[in-house]
């Protein structure tokens, strides 16, 4: 494969020419894309599209820019001072990292899963209410509607519905990213992004939590960056992979897995890295 | 066995003894002081004790007014110093992280923190006492919450500084604005530790002495007037153990056990408090 | 394929390179069988004949080895892109082999009954026809070994001169056995012979065609097969 192909690739492109992708729209869309951490460009004009319920993996080595690329569509970068993006990222029209963007309402539309499960030191029940209660005014019977409707959704309500008051400290691993995902998805967001959410997990635990990506595919735009290549590879319908803070191929999870174009990604999928 | 074994044995056996004669003997000095304490204050502890005020010697005074003035003074002491704390240390733990000013105030604090407290007693002589041309239970307490405040300080900031950022990012993440993140989030997650720093604060400020010589002064009469001199235990036990007359000698080996007893029992449950978090 | 560099794991490539051994292993003792097969037929060998029939085992024994091995990598391994083209390739490209060896043991069987009678004229072209077709199943097992598409590419194209070489040979037995009817027994199985060896260089290109998928990642261009004999009617139209 010719060294000299582009860097930048977009799902779109790949999509549109190998008929990936049954025809639905790019819900979020990155056009030339940079961002700092104080002078290091961590992400150089990324272009990526991340088609609408379709789940889109994000692989690369360690200090690749995947999981940045998460924090700068989430706006989680602006927490910190030093750290600033440049370029577009377009959501229903809107340049998510224009500043007049609110990044709190933002975060309501655009929820986001960590690498270790984060549950606040309150009861099960307490960590859904939190979120709802930042965006919403619910009366306590439509506040436990939403509840049980978000731990349902997140398959952890046979788990959780007798113990709601006790301390989401005291479940399991496993259980306690399942209730981070109840939380996040109990706001109502169009987009999830997972920062490599079953890293802390047993293979049990992971498979859940995959069976759940799966599931929520069917309502939510997800963004999943992992370090397990099988798991992208299991859970994702698009794949791109990041290198040095660049997009080095995105394309079809199939294609990407079977018959990567670019050296490098050959290299990273077969095990041939560094 | 080689010799080289062999002598290393006996160097591992002699450090052994020396280190745990060291925290016997340690713990020697505070048994004894226990028991000193027990043998010649418990005799003379009896409800009177508590229920009537000082009086000269011979009539049969208590430590009533003395033990009402300490929990006053403490009291209000501790009502200054920790909102004052907490939102100072919340501040250098969220706000001032890797700031200039942040680090001056964490700087002042610390050498706050090491301050001789007879310092903080003719500090606040200078600028409550003198200006009022009185001595006063509310300068007493004044005194006793400058030198709660940086330990209260620290230890929310050290708390704070505990809390995942992982924790915060995540209530970030579901839109939390940063100071409901703060409030809602990492305060109750440092809440133990917080506690657990503020009791030790207020067991360290009943005990103390000096600050209050220069500010409540002390007083031989019941009185819960702020605006008037106060007794307090510390004072009390520093003027009777000092004193020529055996009754009142007595009297301060009951009020420095009763002093002990209750700074003991804050230890304990802020112990208590802190290892049920762990 | 072939600038990639080793992997992180070296033990893998180990595995990979343990697994193509045995594919190529495979490859020369099939062609080695068909050249021995065609040799034992000029001769009128029966006795080389039914050594052939009995090699074949070896090779349903490295099927079985090869199987095994490709399964078990693929399940330890997890391999992807260009290993898991490869490793499917060789468990493919091994059940293909096998294929081949039982044709090679067929025309060692024919070979023993034949021995009995007399030479027939079509049977020199068998001898050139089994050298080229031995050839195909080497050239493939060689592009196999240098991951090499083009030269794939040009084995498949070789599969042509060999369907024309059947079918002149089935023409030739058509006429001999219509002049000689005394002779049809030998001539079927001679016909079956020729047959076997359209059918092994066929077998030599579906192993060619792996050879370049694994190695591009593409299938290789439709080939439009050429076996005219279908159509053929009698001579005597």
């Amino acid at each position: 494969m010719a060294a000299d192909s582009p860097q930048v690739a977009s799902l779109g492109d790949v999509v549109g020419r190998h008929d990936t992708m049954d025809g639905s729209k790019p819900f979020i869309t990155t056009r030339n894309l940079d961002f700092y951490y104080g002078e290091n460009q961590a992400l150089k004009s990324i272009n990526l599209d991340f088609p609408e319920r379709r789940v889109t993996a994000l692989i690369g080595p360690s200090g690749c820019g995947k999981s940045t690329l998460l924090r700068v569509i989430n706006r989680m970068y602006s927490l910190y001072p030093g750290q600033r993006a440049t370029g577009e990222v377009m959501m229903g029209g809107v340049n998510l990292i224009d500043p007049k963007v609110d990044p709190t309402e933002l975060r309501s539309r655009i929820g986001m899963v960590f690498q270790k499960p984060t549950p606040f030191p309150m009861s099960i029940y307490e960590n859904i209410a939190f979120g709802l209660r930042l965006h919403e005014k619910l009366s306590k019977g439509a506040m436990d509607e939403r509840v049980e409707w978000s731990l349902r959704k997140a398959a952890i309500w046979e788990e959780t519905k007798d113990r709601l008051n006790t301390s989401a400290l005291g479940m399991s691993g496993g259980q306690q990213q399942r209730l981070c995902i109840a939380r996040t998805i109990a706001v109502r967001p169009q987009v999830l992004l997972f920062d490599e959410p079953t890293s802390a997990l047993d293979p049990i635990s992971t498979a859940k939590v995959e069976e759940l990506i799966a599931e929520l595919r069917t309502e939510f735009t997800i963004l999943i960056v992992t370090h397990s290549m099988q798991q992208a590879a299991r859970c994702s319908d698009q794949t791109a992979f990041m290198y040095l803070g660049q997009v080095v191929e995105a394309g079809a999870t199939a294609q990407i897995f079977t018959n990567p174009r670019e050296q490098k990604t050959r290299e990273y999928v077969t095990g041939r890295f560094g | 066995m080689s010799a080289r074994a062999t002598r290393r044995k006996a160097v591992n056996l002699v450090a052994g003894v020396v280190a745990g004669a060291a925290a016997l003997l340690s713990l020697l000095a505070l048994g004894s002081i226990l028991w000193t304490l027990v043998a010649r204050g418990l005799p003379a502890l009896h409800w009177s004790v508590l229920t009537t005020s000082m009086a000269p010697t011979g009539e049969n005074g208590g430590l009533a007014n003395a033990i009402v003035g300490s929990l006053i003074q403490v009291a209000l002491g501790m009502a200054v110093a920790v909102p004052i704390g907490i939102m100072a240390g919340t501040y250098l733990s969220e706000y001032a992280r890797g700031s200039k000013l942040g680090d001056v105030i964490r700087f002042v604090s610390d050498i706050l923190l090491s301050a001789p407290s007879i310092l903080v007693g003719l500090f606040v002589y200078v600028l409550l006492v003198a200006t009022t041309n009185t001595y006063s239970g509310f300068a007493g307490g004044i005194a006793l919450a400058v030198i709660a405040i940086p330990m209260i300080v620290r230890t929310t900031e050290d708390m704070l500084s505990l809390v995942p950022v992982a924790l915060r990012e995540a209530a970030a993440a579901l839109g939390a604005p940063k100071w409901k993140v703060v409030t809602l989030i990492a305060w109750r997650a440092a809440g133990s530790g917080i506690s657990t720093g503020i009791l030790l604060a207020l067991a360290r400020v009943a005990g103390e002495t000096a600050p209050l010589l220069f500010t409540s002064l002390g007083n031989l009469n019941w009185s819960t007037s702020l605006g008037k001199p106060m007794a307090s235990l510390p004072l009390t036990i520093y003027q009777y153990a000092g004193s020529p007359y055996d009754d009142l000698v007595q009297l301060a080996w009951t009020g420095a056990l009763l002093v002990t007893l209750g700074v003991l029992a804050i230890n304990i449950i802020a112990q208590l408090a802190l290892s049920r978090k762990r | 394929m072939t600038d990639l560099p080793a992997h992180t794991l070296s033990s893998f490539d180990e595995d990979l390179d343990r697994l193509r051994a045995l594919v190529v292993r495979m490859g020369r003792l099939c062609e080695a069988q068909i050249i021995a097969a065609a040799d034992a037929l000029a001769r009128h060998d029966a006795a080389a004949a039914r050594i052939i029939v009995d090699g074949d085992a070896a090779i349903d024994a490295l099927e079985a080895e090869t199987e095994a091995f490709a399964i078990q990598t693929i399940a330890l391994r997890a391999p992807m892109a260009g290993d898991l083209r490869e490793i499917v390739a060789a468990l493919k490209i091994s059940g293909i082999l096998e294929r081949i060896g039982d044709y090679a043991k067929n025309i060692a069987k024919r070979t023993t009954v034949l021995a009995k009678d007399a030479p027939m004229e079509p049977m020199v072209l068998v001898p050139e026809m089994a050298r080229m077709v031995a050839q195909m199943v080497g050239g493939a097992i060689d592009a196999f070994i240098a991951r090499d598409a083009e030269r794939a590419a040009a084995i498949a194209e070789r599969d042509q001169v060999i369907d024309d070489f059947y079918t002149s040979l089935f023409r030739s037995l058509l006429t001999f056995m219509m002049e000689n009817p005394q002779r049809i027994t030998p001539s079927a199985h001679l016909l079956f012979i020729a047959k076997s060896l359209e059918r092994v260089g066929d077998h030599a290109t579906n192993i060619a065609e792996l050879v370049s998928y694994s190695a591009t990642g593409e299938r290789m261009g439709e080939r439009t097969k050429r076996d005219d004999t279908a159509m053929v009617t009698s001579p005597q139209g």
